[in-house]
């Protein structure tokens, strides 16, 4: 009769039940492995079979064959090393059976017989939830973060040898992981970076604060080193904290990602400032094994893109489906993943290719700037409400005392987050960023005004209708950020001023 | 008082015999002597084949339709009979028989009634249809400045130039008038449909031609005697060897109007027409003083600029310190202040005093072009020579 384990396969970034199955039989010795495994799980062969001698058990000197299912599903990764050894000790009948259907095995062997910690294990442990198991072994390195899951033992195996012990009864081995402490403002979050750090652009830190309230995109275009990079890592200090569903799901990534390996649950949202060489498959995933990208890795958190005009065009392009919809679907052959992409975009540029537009010591010819514009184009500058220009603070001002705090512009934001929660309550809708056309009509009514500053502006030519929809969502946010219910004129003006709009290329006529 | 039928039919002649028309002018007969033909004369010299068949509708010809027509496209025809018909415009035979005005026709004595001398200042202000961004600048600032101090600007909404002075002109509530080359009541070109709208709602449309005529290669040449005519002067912001503009200017020389040019890049293409102007004698035009002095002449009486007359002190205050290229809002703000900043910021470029530079920076429009002044200055200060302080305004 053949022994049974349970483990999980990651895929994308979610795990699959995998049942490992060992029959012994009579005859040659061997062992196979079957199940769409991957060189990594045909290699298990070599890791497992020294494991088991050097950990002073016997290798079954038979026919052992062992099957990963489902048959259909990819396999790769070394996971499966313990789990395989655990079902090849049960049908050799060195483990309880009945203990072992309990519990879900994860985790990498050494030729020794210790165990190596994998990624992925909150996945893993979340799996284990869903499918009703009472815990899972994982390598004692990985127990707290296996323990983040509420209703899952998280049992540590230092070694294959602790894993017999453990399923036999003899010692309570490690199930004692008492449940994480409650999230909190962490004062060492964000390595000690505050809006308090900078010095002059007052109306950088006004976007700011405005970005991070509606969870609008923001382009922030200015000459090199005038501290557009500064400014961008610390939006996410203004940010609402994460939530512990949020912090749950990034932690999950990065463990799959193998960014985060500590076993603490993530407090700070993610930061993510992929280099300008960047590929589309980098950007928002890909392989053969579809992996998550940058894309992903800033889920819940800031994606900043420096450089914006020096990057590839198809990996700015695929962009799109990720900022419309909150996630991507990658698809590779006949394996599709689908991961999501919920994160704020941060762009950074030069105005012009020498840096100086508008200051009146361009040296760039109008073709230049055109060129220059050309690049920038197209799907993503359609889903940037922001767009401010930063310049270099003067001498006094690097002297001069702070303008604004992180704590504070936090408040505020949290406060016109919470406002808009109600307002879009069971829409779906996260925030003022997302709002459609319909939203906007039902949420942004404008008095007479307003309305007319609106019509000046696009009778100018100085607005396009797209940039009429993403001024009024930044004057929803302005509103929530001063505390009122309507949007007023006031409200529609600052906009204006801050808006980002692509489509209108031609002004003065 | 309505058009007489001879002065409607006349008008509507030229519509039956527009396709002609365009074949003789193609045929390079001078319009100007074409147009100065009686009807009878007209229908002989244009239609050629046709003739018996327009001779024929011609005679059927009725008033009550025609005037029909023009209360349904909401257009009011008023011939040279009639006490509105600008005498400005009296400039021999060839002068239009009937100026068919979409918007109020009572504003039509405001805007350019009367002689040309004495009835209400006006200047055309003509150029380019691609025009560069600086000619942008410049034709909507000379626009505000010119209808800031109460001279109607006359131009023919086409693309660039000629709508960018009308923009200006609007921006400064007027007075500015617009002749098209087609019916009155059609937004030609149909990118300008919001400033047709505009122009009517709150100035001035006309057009020789009845409603529903189309555009026709020689009528803008034939607006372009009109345009010349109605202005004291003609200022030429920026055009190429063969230009419109150029027309225009001949007809105003020819009518013994002044010309005056805005000068442009020494071996510019786009400019070599203009310049050429200036090479012919007519006026250099520097600033919006200079197109004051021309089309009110030296002696005039100092008037308000536009900033001055219209911009809130906060306002005025904002728009100087981004002429002067500082940081707005100043870097140092705090949050109240940023956001009275962000709100100025936006009014001005509503009014088309500042625009985003392509990096996102605020930028006047064509600074140096405004005659503005952070406080007026008292009336009856005298006449001002030429070389005034106009500039002071960045100081």
């Amino acid at each position: 009769m053949p022994a049974h384990v349970a483990t999980y396969a990651l895929v994308g970034i979610e795990s699959r039940r995998v049942d490992v199955e060992v029959d012994l039989r009579a005859g040659l010795p061997s062992f196979t492995i079957v199940g769409l495994g991957d060189r990594a799980v045909r290699e298990a062969r070599e890791r497992v079979r020294a494991a088991i001698v050097n950990s002073g058990f016997t290798f079954p000197a038979k026919r052992v064959t062992v099957n990963l299912a489902p048959a259909y599903l990819h396999k790769s990764g070394p996971a499966y090393d313990l789990p395989i050894a655990c079902a090849i000790l049960a049908a050799a009948g060195e483990l309880p059976a009945e203990r072992l259907a309990r519990l879900a095995v994860y985790g990498e062997l050494a030729l020794g017989g210790e165990v190596r910690p994998s990624r992925g294990v909150l996945a893993v442990a979340e799996g284990v939830r869903e499918q009703g198991l009472d815990g899972v072994v994982v390598a004692p390195e990985r127990v707290r973060e296996a323990a983040l899951v509420d209703g899952v033992a998280a049992h540590g195996a230092a070694t294959l040898r602790d894993v017999v012990t453990l399923l036999r009864g003899e010692a309570p081995a490690g199930a004692a992981v008492p449940p994480p402490e409650e999230i909190g403002p962490d004062p060492h979050a964000h390595a000690g970076l505050d809006l308090a750090d900078v010095r002059g652009n007052a109306a950088v830190l006004e976007a700011l604060t405005v970005a991070a309230a509606g969870g609008h995109n923001l382009l922030m275009t200015g000459p090199p080193g005038t501290g557009k990079t500064m400014l961008a890592r610390r939006l996410p200090t203004i940010l609402p904290p994460l939530g512990r569903a949020e912090a749950l799901e990034v932690t999950r990534i990065h463990s799959i990602t193998g960014l985060r390996g500590s076993g603490e649950l993530a407090v700070e949202r993610p930061f993510r400032a992929p280099h300008h060489s960047v590929s589309p498959s980098g950007l928002v995933g890909g392989g053969d094994v579809p992996r998550p990208g940058e894309v992903t890795l800033a889920h819940h958190g800031v994606l900043f893109l420096d450089e914006l005009s020096e990057f590839q065009r198809a990996s700015l392009e695929s962009l799109r489906q990720p900022l419309e919809d909150g996630r991507i679907a990658i698809v590779r052959g006949q394996r599709t993943a689908i991961f999501p992409t919920r994160f704020q975009l941060v762009a950074a540029t030069n105005p012009c290719p020498c840096g100086q537009a508008g200051t009146g010591s361009c040296r760039c010819t109008e073709a230049d700037h055109a060129r220059h514009r050309r690049r920038l184009s197209g799907p993503l500058l359609d889903r940037i409400d922001l767009h401010v220009s930063v310049d270099r603070p003067s001498a006094e001002q690097l002297a001069g005392p702070p303008l604004r705090s992180s704590a504070v512009e936090r408040e505020r934001v949290v406060a016109a987050r919470e406002r808009q929660a109600r307002r879009l309550a069971g829409t779906g809708v996260p925030s003022n960023a997302h709002l459609d056309a319909a939203l906007v009509r039902r949420h942004v009514r404008l008095d007479a005004t307003a309305e007319g500053h609106l019509w000046r502006h696009y009778d100018r030519g100085a607005l396009s209708a797209r940039g009429q929809l993403r001024v009024l969502r930044l004057a929803r946010t302005l509103a929530d950020l001063a505390g009122a219910d309507a949007v007023g004129a006031g409200h529609v003006l600052q906009a204006l001023a801050l808006r980002q709009d692509d489509g209108a290329a031609a002004v003065g006529a | 008082m309505t058009a007489c039928p001879a002065c409607l039919r006349r008008a509507w002649l030229l519509g039956l015999l527009a396709p002609n028309l365009e074949l003789a002018w193609r045929g390079r007969r001078p319009l100007k002597d074409i147009l100065a033909l009686e009807d009878g004369a007209l229908v002989a010299a244009l239609a050629g084949r046709r003739r018996s068949a327009v001779e024929a509708a011609y005679e059927a010809f009725s008033a009550r339709q025609a005037r029909a027509a023009c209360a349904a496209a909401a257009v009011t025809p008023v011939c040279r009979h009639d006490g509105r018909y600008p005498a400005r415009l009296r400039t021999g035979p060839g002068a239009p028989a009937v100026l068919y005005v979409a918007g109020d026709p009572r504003r039509l004595s405001r805007l350019v009634g009367g002689d040309v001398d004495d009835g209400p200042p006006a200047a055309a202000v003509v150029g380019t249809r691609r025009a560069s961004p600086e000619a942008l600048q410049v034709a909507t600032a000379l626009g505000r400045g010119l209808a800031a101090a109460g001279v109607t600007v006359v131009s023919g909404m086409a693309l660039g130039v000629d709508s960018a002075a009308h923009q200006g002109a609007l921006d400064a509530g007027g007075p500015t008038l617009a002749v098209l080359a087609c019916g009155p009541e059609r937004a030609y070109p149909a990118r300008k449909l919001a400033l047709h709208r505009r122009l009517v709602a709150e100035q001035l449309v006309v057009s020789e031609l009845p409603p529903g005529a189309p555009p026709w290669r020689w009528s803008f040449p034939a607006r372009n005697r009109i345009i010349a005519a109605l202005g004291r002067v003609t200022l030429v912001v920026e055009a190429a060897e063969r230009s419109g503009s150029l027309i225009t200017a001949d007809f105003a020389a020819d009518l013994g109007r002044d010309v005056a040019a805005v000068p442009g890049r020494a071996w510019s293409p786009r400019t070599r027409g203009s310049n050429a102007l200036l090479g012919q004698g007519a006026a250099v035009v520097l600033d919006v003083e200079d197109a004051l002095d021309a089309v009110l002449g030296l002696d005039r009486p100092d008037v308000p600029g536009v900033a001055a007359a219209r911009l809130p002190d906060g306002l005025a205050r904002v728009l100087d310190a981004v002429a002067a290229g500082a940081e707005v809002p100043a870097p140092g703000a705090d949050g109240a202040q940023v956001g009275a900043a962000l709100v100025a910021l936006a009014e001005l470029e509503g009014l088309g005093l500042v625009r985003r530079a392509p990096g996102g920076r605020y930028v006047a429009t064509a600074p140096g072009w405004r005659p503005l002044a952070s406080t007026p200055r008292p009336a009856g200060d005298g006449p001002r020579g030429p070389g005034g302080d106009h500039l002071g305004c960045c100081s």
